[in-house]
């Protein structure tokens, strides 16, 4: 009878690999772990797996579509298992005696499963000495605990974040319809609040156009019992004659009446419509994470919220209204026509279904069109937001010359996708025209032959071509609502972008609520990727409240992202982190940060005056408290040194301060929220060591009592740290405080010595310096 | 410095002269008492009512200095700090209230003196809608002709608030744009 200790029992492994991993398995043997892998040695997608027993590992891997054991390693003590990635590839490498005795690879997906199986692998090779697995070292070898999460909770297995009540995962949805013109459709949410409004403005609509459809009727009996009449020898009748240009004049000024009031409303509607997408979609993107301002260009996201919402705009308040009305008009003029004559009315009506056949060849290809030219005209703000910005760069290398070719190209392709539109585009109108002169002529011809035939008489025909005229004028400007429609559309279609976007970091269905925070942070098993890039690697750290913690490295080595991951600007990939034991992904994110001072190495100033500036996490602080903040930031006296002190305004990048005038501000603004967390990322490497000395006086202030992580450049900037964390390649090397790290002479102690080398250079290039000059002064 | 909560100031008079020297300075001069329980004030309290650096030397011998406001728009009456020529505050008074009358008018007449922000009145006649452009102005300080350079040096500094730099980096106010006549307005609208 075989046992499976570890829970891994054969029924589990891959259907296609079981028969034959059976027949392999010794009966003595137990299948402690298995992977998949489904890279060959060439990176050729290739599916094989690695079954792990208590002596042995099999490798098996697909032979022409048939599964076949590829190699087998029997395991010892002195075999190492050791598991990395490069660009989306994983590797699994088994060492003896120094020596690569095999590897496989695997792509990300299988990443996870990779990490638990070294992990295996290495813990049966190292209790191999004692032939018999005993029990207990059974226990140890159950797989890690690779997401430590409350049991209660259930999480996405993609993202690990936590799973909405019908157990399906926010973040990992896709939503939103693929079609382009649903988006239109979409915007009734929007359009909702303001249904009674927009009814009203469709009943004008109604009234409007069939009071403009009254004077062509009125033409009919002035024309059959006036003019003709007249025409015969008959005096005209001025009362009959003064009461149709009355009812013209009548209908004519109520046209005008009701034409106005609906335009107003549906104007003012519109603009509403409007100006609320426009704030949602601007709210929805500041709720979302990094990760996506990351990965797109200021300028497009710029374009999307300002113009697309007012071309969405114009859209909804004038060309939506105009087709509104040319479709009433058509209706109720068919309707009209019929009334009067119904073969007349079908001769006029023929060209109608030509004209819609040349509408629906044209939209599809004018679609595509406009969705490029906003791709390319967004290129064109991206270049602008780019170079403004950055002006001092392209000033420095004097690359005026390419940025401006870079706009010329850029508005070269904008000209080119309008050309290639033109062209369809003035072909389309003229065509219109065209059908709708032939549509008079043949109701020119009909009505005459129906004339002579008398079965109309003038007045008819006259009433006929007045309205056909009206009609076919209609017609023209509803082919333009095509192109307008898939303009608007395409916009709807890249706001609804912003709209549907669910945020990376999405806030928890069930928040819990921090009561009083003591500040302990706890990093469980964290790990964390940038695409297939693994910054951040099985990492678990504790920091006790009010401690604080130096972290240093070489750049790259995670620092910065795991400052990212703690203020939650990103998810964990796996593992967790835990304030006072409460997963952040269970609370709300702004209960959170509301928690944590942040102090960056580029201070960012808002527009507005200095004292807005540091009370910009608590709006409501008081002048006294603003005043109490700058002094502990040691920025006080320098305002006051300003022509108009607290008051003073600062520009968009904190144009006329200082580098350390700014960043003592920004240490104010995070004393003012009084954060139990707070973290320091370079804050002092960009200023000069006089400044970064009074800078060191304002965070040693801010430090007090505080939960701290710092990361910093310059090692001497953390003497205060109570622990010191090396990281290399996204994990911890070492802990310890100064002396202890230097006396290890580890990681620690190369990155201190290098510095100090650097120190001693340069004051030997100086006082070199200084010798010669001095020596050219006494000579 | 880890409590930020506002305490309540006790309305004390604090002990101290403002005069001018006879080169016309504005000098400081702190009875040697008041200096320490100021001191030993701000030991209890944590800085918060008036504040004296402990390096600041022990003496009734006058100093001079500079007086400056802290939030001269938003809060003109709050916030009034004694500084050294280099900056160093000595005395932070929260608000004029606090003074007694000789120092107030003297702390005035100093704030007076090394203030300008002239307020715009009125806004006569503008010489063109195109910057830049010669406006003639009337404010709290007289009538002068202000050349604004472009439209961004009318900043808006709260709803109701504006500031105008003219082309030499003098600072014009309008403390309340709806109060301004309809004239200097109307004027205004074409620029901001």
């Amino acid at each position: 009878m075989i046992t499976y200790p570890l829970g891994f029992s054969p029924a589990e492994l891959p259907l296609n690999w079981k028969s034959t991993v059976l027949e392999k398995v010794l009966p003595s043997e137990n299948v402690l772990g298995w992977m998949q892998v489904d890279l060959d040695e060439n990176l050729n997608f290739n599916s094989g797996i690695l079954i792990c027993t208590e002596g042995r590992l099999l490798a098996f891997e697909n032979k022409k579509f048939e599964p076949e054991i590829t190699q087998i390693l029997d395991l010892h003590v002195d075999v190492r298992v050791n598991h990395f990635d490069f660009a989306g590839v994983g590797n699994i490498e088994v060492l003896a005696s120094n020596c690569r005795i095999a590897n496989w690879r695997y792509t990300l997906k299988y990443q996870q499963e990779g990490a638990k199986f070294t992990e295996i692998l290495n813990k049966v090779c190292s209790n191999l000495n004692s032939l018999n697995v005993d029990p207990k070292v059974q226990e140890d070898l159950l797989p890690p605990h690779y997401n430590p999460l409350d049991e209660g909770v259930s999480r996405c297995e993609k993202c690990s974040s936590v799973l909405d009540s019908n157990g399906e995962c926010r973040s990992c949805q896709t939503t939103g319809p693929q079609n382009v013109s649903w988006s239109l459709f979409r915007l009734w949410r929007f359009a909702k609040p303001y249904q009674m409004q927009l009814l009203s403005g469709f009943l004008l609509t109604l009234a409007a156009t069939a009071a403009t459809l009254v004077p062509p009727y009125l033409t009919m009996p002035l024309m059959d019992d006036v003019l003709i009449p007249f025409q015969n020898g008959q005096q005209i009748d001025i009362d009959k004659v003064s009461l149709y240009l009355l009812g013209l004049f009548g209908s004519a000024l109520l046209a005008w009446g009701l034409g106005w009031a609906k335009t107003y409303i549906l104007a003012l509607v519109s603009e509403r419509i409007g100006a609320d997408l426009r704030t949602s979609a601007y709210e929805h993107l500041l709720k979302l994470s990094l990760e996506y301002f990351g990965g797109r260009r200021t300028g497009d996201l710029m374009s999307r919220i300002g113009s697309e919402t007012d071309r969405l705009c114009v859209f909804l308040s004038l060309h939506l209204l105009d087709f509104a009305t040319d479709v009433l008009m058509i209706v109720m003029t068919a309707f009209i026509l019929v009334a009067i004559d119904p073969w007349l009315a079908l001769a006029t009506l023929v060209p109608l279904p030509f004209i819609a056949w040349l509408i629906h060849v044209v939209r599809d290809r004018l679609r595509t069109g406009f969705e490029k030219i906003d791709r390319v005209w967004s290129e064109l703000t991206n270049v602008l937001a780019d170079t403004i910005p950055g002006i001092r760069v392209v000033k420095a290398f004097a690359q005026e010359d390419r940025e401006t070719s870079r706009f010329r190209e850029a508005n070269r392709n904008n000209l080119n996708m309008n050309d290639r539109i033109n062209f369809l585009w003035s072909l389309f109108s003229p065509t219109v025209t065209l059908m709708t002169e032939v549509g008079l002529l043949v109701v020119w011809a009909f009505g005459i032959w129906q004339v002579a035939h008398h079965d109309i008489t003038v007045g008819v025909l006259t009433a006929f071509l007045a309205y056909i005229s009206r009609f076919y004028n209609r017609l023209d400007s509803m082919s333009r609502i095509v192109s307008n429609t898939q303009k608007a559309a395409a916009g709807a279609k890249r706001i609804f972008e912003i709209l549907d976007h669910v945020s990376s970091v999405p806030e928890p269905t069930n928040p819990l609520h921090l009561g009083s925070v003591q500040g302990e942070i706890a990093i469980e098993h964290a790990g964390f990727r940038y695409g297939n890039r693994a910054v951040i690697k099985d990492l678990s750290l504790l920091i006790r409240p009010g401690e604080m913690i130096g972290l240093v490295g070489q750049s790259g080595s995670g620092k910065s992202t795991m400052v990212n991951l703690i203020c939650r600007f990103y998810d964990l990939s796996e593992g967790a982190i835990k304030i006072d034991g409460i997963d952040i992904r269970d609370l709300t994110l702004a209960e959170y940060r509301s928690h944590i001072g942040l102090v960056l190495q580029e201070p960012f100033l808002f527009f507005g005056t200095i004292a807005e500036n540091i009370a910009y996490g608590r709006p409501n602080a008081t002048r006294k408290e603003i005043v109490q903040a700058a002094r502990a930031a040691n920025a006080h006296e320098f305002i006051l040194r300003l022509p108009q002190g607290y008051d003073s305004l600062v520009g968009e990048r904190g144009q006329g301060l200082s580098g350390g005038e700014r960043q003592r501000i920004s240490i104010a603004r995070a004393l003012l929220i009084n954060p139990r967390i707070l973290i320091m990322d370079e804050a002092t490497s960009s200023v000069d060591t006089e400044t970064e000395q009074e800078i060191q006086k304002a965070l040693d202030n801010l430090v007090k009592g505080r939960t701290t992580i710092a990361i910093a450049h310059r090692l001497s900037t953390l003497h205060k740290a109570d622990r010191l964390v090396v990281m290399e390649a996204g994990q911890i090397v070492e802990i310890g405080k100064h002396d202890e790290l230097l006396a290890q002479k580890g990681a620690y102690y190369r990155l201190y010595e290098a510095q100090a080398r650097q120190a001693q250079n340069e004051r030997v290039v100086f006082e070199s310096n200084a010798g010669v000059q001095s020596t050219g002064v006494s000579l | 410095m880890t409590d930020l909560k506002s305490v309540n100031v006790q309305r004390t008079f604090l002990d101290f002269q403002l005069f001018r020297n006879p080169l016309g300075r504005w000098v400081i001069s702190l009875d040697a008492k008041f200096q320490q329980s100021v001191r030993d004030d701000s030991i209890h309290k944590e800085k918060d009512s008036h504040h004296v650096p402990d390096d600041f030397p022990l003496s009734e011998h006058p100093t001079e200095v500079i007086v400056v406001r802290a939030f001269p728009i938003e809060a003109p009456e709050q916030g009034i700090s004694i500084l050294s020529p280099e900056g160093r505050e000595l005395l932070w008074i929260d608000d004029l209230d606090q003074l007694s009358g000789d120092q107030r008018t003297a702390v005035l007449q100093a704030l007076r003196e090394r203030e300008f922000m002239p307020e715009i009145l009125k806004l006569e006649r503008v010489s063109s809608f195109i910057t830049p452009s010669i406006w003639s102005v009337q404010t709290t300080r007289g009538s002068t002709d202000l050349e604004l350079k472009g439209e961004e040096d009318i900043r808006r500094l709260s709803s109701k608030t504006l500031i105008v730099s003219d082309k030499h980096g003098v600072q014009f106010l309008i403390k309340d744009l709806p109060k301004l006549d309809r004239h200097s307005r109307k004027l205004l609208d074409r620029f901001f």
